[in-house]
């Protein structure tokens, strides 16, 4: 084989690697972008049970309770339009609190409740998580609104 | 006096940095020999100044100096000495500066120790170097002035972030930064190659060792901070594929990619253009992190600045640099003249497979990290997350492992199919045979990539000490001996990550004091709940005495770490290691009346991860002792000839 006929293999493979690649990236982000949802969200499109996704929005007053065992708790998470159930068992972080932004990593459910594994809660003012900036939580209506 | 000084030291290397760059285009146009030779001193000078500089930012931190407005938004007269002094760079401006000064001293050591390089190169080297410095100079300078002072001085500071406040401060930036910034000499090269036509594999020869120095503490930094987070955050993950964790991945992928291609044009003078695109590659992905971690765009720990000006600033030079450099490329590319011809089955076929498969795993994490920014640019908030990266970077990797382990069995030019067939006879057998025993004692217990993971690090922990058989150990040259070892360091950081996704147990519990809490094997007596105090934290510690089988307790101590300045409080998990593992206990909040939060992991050979880590590190810097001591070698050889 001429040594022309080996770099047009070889870049005929690049192509065919670069192409694989581009195709294995657009179904990835095509998943991924359905990755981070609010409350509204679940209620208008519905999150198949088992599917991975974030969870975004504000721990609802009153809605925090703990388990018997100790580890679990259950709460409502909502965005001013509509409110989810959901339960994590673990260590909460310390920033976790009702009325406060938070972040679920985790999947429903067959019954409709949102498990979580991991929560991710708004540390301090430059370190929050990025689907939370911009909302806040009215003390008095429990409703949640989009800053501008 | 001392902000003075700094910041006069600093004015004046940005100068010598100007100078340095006018030096190199006046040699270039063929200016007086005795202009030429001033560019090396003019370097050397510019890297001093800047040491000088972070030298009195040190000072000025460890003097709590509250007069100067960086100490007293970061710093605290209360910190221990560690964290005043690592606190230094634990802030925007002050890591800034740690980046030109390693860029500066970077710039000295190449004016200082590069012979290797023709004149010419050689000079356009530093000049380019110069032109990159001055653009951070003028970030530095002009939008983050770490030694402005505040009228009056602040009473006292505002602390630093308690998640900082640990040894691996001290360590972990400074490694990182020399080897993201390190990049930058390869850049360099790179561009002084393309200006001067002198691409060719006495350039690679001489760009390598930068390379696999700086790469070598790249991958230190990287898995000092893996496994800082893995013991600091308290979640007992070692990744998380945070935008910043890949802001650090990205350019050591391309210098893996760059080290590798850099090896065949040294070797076989083939890969001309694709090398130099690399080495730009390269450092445009350190200028890349640097952009997202340092512009605010990202919310992390590790941003610290939230400000749309230093953003703009540092995106114009990310374009200028890059667009710049590619731009020459373009334009020069046409005068490289084609390579040595290679055949198929061949080792520059397995380093371009690398070389493809690193790029592709790049691209795809490059595109992960900017897809939020871009979608957010059109009023999306996506956030792509680990599934995305576990699922693209995954089947790549163990490609790109088997490529790894294939590779060193093949012929420089040309070889035998059959022939590699049969070298790589032993190494598939043990692979098979790993498959089987794997197979039958967990089939459905683990998921597919841990149990592809567990299977390849083995066979390509056999397939990597492949090239050493049949040599005796100490005639096979260092650098051999540097690749296996570096080889062996994927396998078994591999075969940790596998290990520890497949078969870590996880158990949650509510104790109360005087309770024994037992998994996988291990019993955890809980004592008490005690209050200590350190520095400038108080702290909740758990008591604890653990054993396992019949073995003696071993105490253990995991705190809820409350810090006042700024308040937060952090975890402090328990670690306790054993040769086939890591006992890791956290202690979390109390649930009820008596009852406390306990999250314990025994994560099976999980340490694997880190040590194969060093492993790779080490296998780097034995490849670099052994190349330079051949050259001294051959250097002394040739002398003593001549003067006989």
């Amino acid at each position: 084989m001429k040594a022309k006929h080996q770099r047009l293999i070889l870049a005929l493979v690049a192509l065919a690697a670069l192409i694989g690649a581009g195709l294995l990236a657009a179904s990835a982000l095509k998943d991924e972008a359905a990755y981070f949802y609010a409350p509204a969200d679940v209620k208008s499109k519905g999150v198949e049970p088992g599917k991975a996704i974030r969870l975004g929005g504000m721990v609802v007053k009153g809605s925090l309770k703990r388990a018997a065992d100790g580890v679990t708790i259950h709460f409502d998470v909502t965005d001013g339009k509509a409110t989810v159930p959901a339960s994590f068992s673990g260590i909460a972080p310390d920033l976790f609190k009702e009325g406060s932004g938070v972040v679920a990593e985790g999947a429903f459910d067959g019954k409709g409740v949102f498990v979580a594994t991991n929560l991710l809660a708004k540390h301090d003012e430059r370190y929050m998580p990025r689907e939370l900036e911009g909302m806040s939580y009215n003390e008095t209506t429990h409703q949640m609104k989009a800053e501008k | 006096m001392i902000a003075e000084f700094g910041l006069a030291a600093l004015w004046l290397a940005a100068a010598l940095a100007l100078l340095q760059l006018g030096l190199a285009i006046g040699g270039l146009k063929g200016g007086r020999p005795e202009l030429q030779a001033a560019i090396r001193p003019v370097a050397v000078v510019q890297g001093a100044l800047t040491a000088m500089a972070f030298i009195a930012l040190i000072t000025l931190f460890m003097r709590s100096d509250m007069s100067v407005l960086l100490v007293a938004t970061n710093s605290h007269s209360m910190k221990p000495w560690l964290y005043k002094f690592a606190g230094t760079w634990g802030n925007h401006e002050g890591s800034m500066l740690l980046w030109v000064t390693v860029m500066g001293v970077a710039g000295a050591a190449v004016a200082l120790f590069e012979r290797a390089l023709r004149r010419d190169t050689h000079m356009a080297t530093l000049g380019a170097q110069a032109a990159i410095s001055l653009g951070f100079y003028a970030f530095l300078l002009f939008s983050s002035n770490p030694f402005a002072r505040i009228d009056p001085p602040a009473p006292d500071g505002q602390g630093l972030n308690p998640l900082l406040q640990d040894p691996g401060l001290a360590f972990h930036p400074p490694t990182l930064y020399f080897g993201y910034v390190g990049l930058s000499v390869a850049f360099s090269f790179a561009v002084g190659a393309l200006l001067t036509r002198q691409v060719d594999a006495a350039f690679a020869r001489a760009m390598r060792p930068w390379v696999l120095g700086a790469w070598v503490l790249l991958t230190l930094g990287i898995t000092a901070g893996s496994y800082w987070a893995y013991y600091e955050l308290g979640w007992g993950g070692w990744w998380f594929w945070d935008p910043v964790e890949n802001a650090s991945l990205m350019p050591w992928l391309a210098a893996t990619a760059l080290l590798h291609s850099a090896t065949v044009l040294a070797t076989r003078d083939a890969l001309r253009a694709w090398t130099v695109m690399l080495a730009v590659v390269a450092f445009s992905m350190s200028m890349v992190g640097t952009f997202l971690v340092r512009s605010g765009i990202l919310t992390s720990v590790h941003a610290f600045a939230v400000d749309p000006e230093r953003g703009s600033f540092i995106l114009a030079l990310l374009g200028i640099y890059i667009g710049g450099a590619l731009a020459l490329f373009g334009w020069r590319v046409g005068t490289v003249r084609e390579g040595a011809p290679f055949e198929l089955v061949s080792r520059e076929t397995m380093l371009v497979i690398n070389n493809l498969l690193l790029s592709v795993i790049l691209g795809l994490v490059l595109i992960g990290t900017l897809y939020p920014l871009m979608t957010e640019a059109f009023g999306h908030k996506v956030s792509v997350g680990p599934p995305y990266f576990d699922r693209i970077a995954g089947p790549i990797a163990l490609a790109l492992m088997i490529a790894m382990a294939v590779g060193p069995m093949i012929r420089w030019r040309r070889d035998n199919a059959s022939a590699v067939a049969r070298r790589s006879m032993a190494p598939a057998l043990v692979g098979l045979s790993v498959l089987a025993v794997v197979a039958v004692t967990s089939w459905g217990r683990i998921g597919i990539l841990p149990f592809l993971g567990l299977v390849i690090a083995l066979t390509v922990a056999v397939a990597s000490i492949a090239p050493l058989w049949g040599r005796k150990p100490l005639r096979t040259p260092l650098f051999t001996w540097g690749m296996v070892i570096a080889h062996l360091g994927c396998a078994v950081s591999l075969g940790g990550m596998a290990a520890d996704s497949a078969f870590t147990v996880e158990k949650l519990v509510a104790a109360r004091p005087g309770e024994t809490i037992e998994t996988a094997g291990w019993r955890l007596r809980f004592d008490k709940i005690l209050p200590v105090a350190g520095d400038n934290w108080t702290a909740l510690q758990a008591d604890m005495r653990v054993s396992r089988g019949g073995g003696a307790p071993v105490a253990i101590h995991p705190q809820s770490r409350f810090f006042t300045s700024p308040p937060t409080t952090t975890t402090e998990a328990a670690l306790l290691t054993r040769w086939d593992g890591q006992l890791y206990v956290v202690l979390g909040q109390e649930a009820d009346a008596g009852r406390w939060q306990m999250r314990i992991w025994w994560k099976p050979f999980v340490t694997c991860i880190w040590l194969g880590g060093t492993m790779i590190a080490l296998g780097g810097l034995l490849a670099l002792i052994g190349r330079e001591r051949r050259g001294w070698t051959l250097k002394w050889r040739a002398r003593r000839a001549t003067a006989a």
